[in-house]
């Protein structure tokens, strides 16, 4: 029972992180029709540069402080994202989507060794904070407390991201854009400053992911390309450009990964890869997409 | 992608292309005999991987169809012969052709079912993941595939036999070797150069340029795409095959998206609306990425900033750039 139990707290923390990623690519995807290969190296940003002011500039600070600095990296992939958009991506609008595919994966490439550049080729690990929280008891066994705060913050994200959306007037304008661009235009909207809009929260969304899963693991490259292929079979099966679907893909990653791990080690991936083929076979828009 | 491509596709008389493809075969062929082994050894990867892009590009260029998944049928040609090395004991370059043009049909037959439904970033998202399918496979079946440590491939021997490589190795790769990629290269240039411009070929632009008339006019659009889709896989499966021994180690990165990615790079790089586009994309690509390796650490920023770079200003890649160039001097003079 408590064994089950934890592989049920182990699934809802993995899915909290896949959440934040992939909803901030889908987020990204159903304002402005881009996938961004890039979005991975988002999150890795954002898990090294949180690492990067826990683990080494406040090192040795108080735990409030610590806490404090946990958001940095959000801000500074959110940061990256506006200026990235208006630089790099603006230019492909109008054209074939095949070269945003092409121009997101080399700017993949170069985010890829910026974060090499930067922090070098070691893990960057930020433990103190997630040794700092101890560990809960759950049933017989325990659980470490930290976790339970990532798992806090990605139900806290869904339901922030949901009231956005869903009940404030710049969430209205978000998804006028998203279902029509053209007229949302001619309705007075500035398409371009949402694009950026759109585009910094999705971003700030991996950033998040990264900086709050990064005290329990440690920032290593290549994160960000394995995190990107999970985030695309979550909205894959969710479907592209929504948000619910995010969630509940996120939710069915999580949990068939957490089980994949436990019992069928060797295919795990694979079984994931083709849970994702499958749903794109029987419906193509994805289980929440439009077609 | 009917908005990608005006039919610019040159398609030009057999004669013509004679007259400029004899000469570079005459010219690849003299290269072992004037350049260090080492050129010649990196001429070759840069063949092999012309073979792959050629057979991708039948699917971006001719049929419209962007995939992030050729990867997987560069690796399953890799594999097979690997396997075929592992299981069977054989040993013969001629049987790991075979043996991996029958693995390459199988698993394209099989993914094209799938995917040819789909079209823009749907088929390229889906050739994705059915290709990270097979590396994850690859990747965790290590008492099989040998997991990250990949499996060897000793040297070959080719012609049923008559050559063989005993003795020094790089001596072999860079003539006998050589010489057996390229003829592979010229003969599956030839195929492709037949196929784009057979009717099948037309059929296929078609598709591309507006599927809609082309159902109209009585073309069967998923048959087409999936034949196209089929023998494109074949050609990079083929590839695959025969860099294996150049390598002599194959590991689960080929099989990795990421290594698509690259396929897509040296496409653009040349021009994927011309035929030699992916050929010569591929060899200046690995000349580019060989060095840019040797140079600095930070490679992938240097070829990140080259790609971003050439999508934002030029398109049309290294051909439709020189052709545009040379129409341009022609007009002044």
């Amino acid at each position: 029972m408590d064994v089950l139990l934890i592989h049920i707290l182990n699934s809802l923390l993995y899915a909290s992180v896949l959440f934040l990623i992939a909803g901030g690519l889908s987020l990204i995807y159903g304002v402005m029709r881009i996938v961004n290969l890039a979005h991975g190296n988002l999150y890795a940003f954002g898990a090294y540069v949180t690492a990067w002011a826990i683990g080494t500039v406040a090192a040795g600070a108080s735990v409030p402080v610590l806490l404090v600095l946990l958001p940095a990296g959000a801000l500074a992939a959110a940061i990256l994202g506006a200026v990235l958009e208006p630089t790099l991506l603006r230019p492909f609008y109008k054209r074939a989507e095949e070269y945003q595919l092409l121009c997101t994966f080399g700017l993949l490439m170069i985010l890829e060794d910026l974060m090499r550049f930067i922090w070098g080729p070691y893990p960057l690990s930020a433990s103190t904070l997630f040794e700092s929280f101890g560990s809960l008891p759950v049933g017989e066994s325990i659980y470490p407390t930290y976790n339970f705060l990532v798992i806090g913050v990605g139900t806290a994200a869904a339901i922030f991201l949901w009231a956005f959306v869903y009940r404030t007037k710049f969430g209205v304008v978000l998804r006028a854009t998203s279902q029509n661009m053209r007229m949302a235009s001619a309705l007075g909207v500035n398409v371009n400053r949402v694009y950026v809009q759109a585009f910094t929260l999705g971003c700030f969304m991996a950033g998040l992911g990264g900086a709050i899963i990064v005290p329990s693991q440690s920032a290593v490259l290549g994160m960000g390309v394995d995190a990107l292929v999970l985030a695309f079979i979550v909205v894959v099966i969710g479907g592209l450009g929504s948000l619910e679907g995010a969630l509940v893909g996120a939710l069915i990653v999580g949990f068939v990964r957490e089980a994949g791990i436990t019992w069928f080690a060797e295919i795990e991936l694979a079984v994931l890869y083709l849970i994702a083929a499958l749903v794109l076979l029987v419906r193509p828009a994805g289980l929440f997409g439009r077609p | 992608m009917s908005t990608l491509a005006p039919a610019l596709q040159q398609t030009g008389s057999t004669d013509k292309t004679l007259r400029v493809a004899v000469p570079i075969a005459v010219l690849l062929a003299l290269v072992p005999l004037v350049v260090p082994p080492y050129g010649a050894i990196l001429l070759a990867y840069g063949l092999v991987m012309a073979i792959g892009a050629l057979g991708f590009n039948l699917l971006l260029g001719y049929t419209g169809l962007l995939s992030f998944g050729h990867s997987a049928y560069f690796g399953v040609g890799a594999y097979a012969v690997a396997l075929m090395v592992k299981y069977l004991k054989v040993g013969s370059m001629e049987l790991f052709l075979v043996g991996a043009i029958a693995a390459s049909v199988l698993v394209t037959a099989l993914f094209g079912v799938v995917c040819v439904r789909y079209t823009r970033i749907f088929f390229g998202i889906l050739t994705l993941a059915l290709s990270q399918v097979l590396w994850s496979l690859a990747f965790k079946f290590f008492w099989v595939t040998g997991g990250t440590d990949g499996l060897r491939v000793p040297t070959p021997s080719l012609f049923g036999g008559l050559v063989t490589g005993a003795g020094d190795k790089t001596a072999f790769m860079s003539h006998a070797y050589y010489y057996y990629v390229l003829i592979m290269f010229c003969a599956c240039a030839a195929l492709m150069w037949v196929i784009v411009n057979s009717p099948f070929g037309m059929a296929l632009q078609a598709i591309r340029d507006n599927e809609t008339r082309a159902e109209f006019v009585g073309v069967r659009i998923w048959r087409y795409r999936w034949v196209a889709f089929l023998v494109s896989g074949v050609f990079t499966g083929l590839a695959g095959a025969l860099w294996v021994p150049l390598n002599g180690l194959t590991t689960p990165d080929i099989m990795h998206w990421t290594f698509s990615g690259e396929i897509v790079f040296m496409t653009v790089l040349g021009g994927f609306r011309s035929f030699a586009g992916p050929i010569i994309g591929a060899i200046v690509f690995n000349y580019l990425k060989t060095y840019a390796i040797g140079y600095t650490v930070y490679w992938q920023l240097l070829l990140g900033a080259v790609l971003v770079a050439l999508v934002l200003s030029l398109p049309t890649g290294i051909v439709g750039t020189a052709g545009k160039l040379a129409a341009r001097f022609r007009g002044r003079s």
